[in-house]
């Protein structure tokens, strides 16, 4: 089936991908496969104005699995902004000299207004703590890969549901899916924000609590509880303690077909020893990573019929 | 002005029940929520000079809202920019438009979808508060009752009692 829609369009929030919209990417990164003909000729921009080394990573090693070039850079000291120049200059040059842009910026919204100003395809890896839609699909894609399905999943949300931008970009975007339900399990001022849950509302159960009790889940997606969330010190160490994973736990709490996530950099949230059993997944999430950003490199310059 | 009735019926039950001077031509804006006047003079620029008069009066009885501002200027036809911001602190406000002490044009403001360059947005991370990159806010409306409204750049809600105008 033909759509015109992908061709040119940006990626910047989850918000805006539809369950078809999510199908569509997660079937081209199964069967897409490295293809130096793909994208032979094309340029990626990669502009990383703040560092992020496996997003930054991953994007190029799908850009060069296609065959396209990569031009840009990892630090915002290097380029002109830091000498004043406006982001939405830096894109009118940027989109001269390549035909998509990757863009991380540490301003909420930065990458939608590169978006505004770009004529050719922008797609967001981290705009503060607002949007990083290309980590929702991987992580979506892992949850299929290793599960089969989304529907109905009993998934776990574990740590900081506040700040994370991880978890509220992946509870959207598990409101595209049938009977979901999700356990929110974090400390009372780490609580998932109203403006989420109400978007939740009547499209995903979900039950808040503050005990780490994974029994029955099928995926438990972990993230970091960060020690600047807390006035005081004690507070924070007490707090993280009850939200580590560890052996006991997974074996306890999880049967070996559920899958555990985590977007990384994992500090201690998740025991080492975890790393072996089979419920974890974590390590080849993060590789999903080539394959998801190779299926929407495709689609926003080629679109779904694109060979 | 009468809660009710047409523009002429309006305009001669009014001289009896107002006690607010009548302005000869200009622009009524009735059913301001009580004590909001003074930020609806602010948003029209009226608190930096001009020279025109303007009437306003506070906690005035109405049927609709118990008590409300009416604010009234003369010789001014308000732009639509300027409406929106209007809208903005008083949704249930109407336009009058008044020649020669009669109501000839009488329109609820109504909050559009879009607003340009109105409000700031509470997010100081947002890229709208970046000094350096000087980019205008865009908002859209999501729900009007309670008010709501979403940053177009950083996809922040917020909520009538947050928002913050640009004067
Ligand atoms: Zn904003």
């Amino acid at each position: 089936m033909s759509d015109a829609r992908w061709p040119g369009r940006d990626v910047i929030s989850i918000r805006e991908f539809s369950r078809r919209d999510i199908e569509t990417v997660l079937r081209e990164a199964q069967r897409i496969r490295p293809n130096p003909d793909l994208l032979r000729g094309r340029v990626m921009a990669s502009l990383f104005f703040e560092p992020s080394t496996r997003t930054q990573l991953s994007f190029a090693s799908a850009c060069e699995r296609l065959g396209a070039g990569v031009i840009g850079f990892s630090d915002v000291q290097s380029t002109s902004q830091a000498k004043g120049e406006t982001l939405a200059d830096t894109i009118r040059m940027a989109e001269r000299y390549a035909d998509v842009i990757v863009i991380r910026h540490r301003w909420e919204g930065s990458a939608r207004l590169a978006a505004d100003v770009a004529g050719v395809p922008v797609i967001n890896a981290g705009d503060g703590a607002n949007q990083h839609p290309t980590q929702t699909l991987l992580d979506l894609f892992t949850i299929r890969q290793y599960l089969g399905r989304i529907d109905g999943l009993r998934i776990g949300l574990v740590g900081d549901l506040r700040f994370g931008r991880t978890v509220h970009s992946l509870a959207t975007a598990l409101t595209r899916f049938e009977d979901v339900s999700l356990r929110l399990i974090s400390p009372p001022n780490l609580r998932m924000p109203e403006s989420v849950l109400r978007e939740l509302e009547g499209r995903v159960d979900y039950q808040e609590q503050e005990a780490l009790e994974l029994e029955g889940l099928d995926v438990v997606y972990v993230t970091r509880i960060q020690k600047e969330r807390f006035p005081d010190i004690e507070e924070y160490e007490k707090v993280k303690g009850a939200y580590v994973i560890t052996p006991p736990i997974v074996r306890e709490q999880l049967r070996e077909d559920a899958v555990i996530l985590h977007p990384l950099p994992r500090v201690d949230e998740i025991h080492p020893d975890v790393d072996g059993l089979p419920q974890a997944k974590y390590f080849e999430q993060a590789g999903n990573g080539v394959p998801v950003r190779m299926a929407l490199l495709k689609l926003v310059l080629l679109g779904e019929d694109g060979r | 002005m009468s809660e009710s009735g047409g523009a002429n019926a309006n305009a001669k039950k009014g001289a009896g029940e107002l006690k607010v001077s009548k302005i000869r031509r200009g622009t009524v804006i009735d059913h301001i929520p009580a004590g909001m006047a003074p930020a609806v003079l602010r948003v029209l620029g009226i608190d930096r000079g001009v020279s025109d008069i303007v009437v306003m009066a506070m906690n005035v009885r109405s049927r609709s809202l118990g008590r409300k501002d009416i604010v009234k200027i003369e010789n001014r036809v308000i732009d639509e920019e300027t409406l929106q911001r209007i809208a903005i602190i008083a949704p249930e406000a109407t336009i009058n438009i008044v020649e020669e002490y009669q109501i000839i044009k009488k329109d609820r403001i109504s909050l559009p979808r879009e607003l340009h360059g109105v409000l700031k947005c509470p997010n100081r991370y947002c890229i709208t508060n970046d000094p350096q990159e000087g980019v205008p806010t865009l908002f859209l409306c999501e729900r009007e009752k309670p008010l709501e409204l979403r940053c177009h750049y950083c996809e922040g809600l917020v909520r009538g009692e947050q928002v913050e105008l640009i004067l």
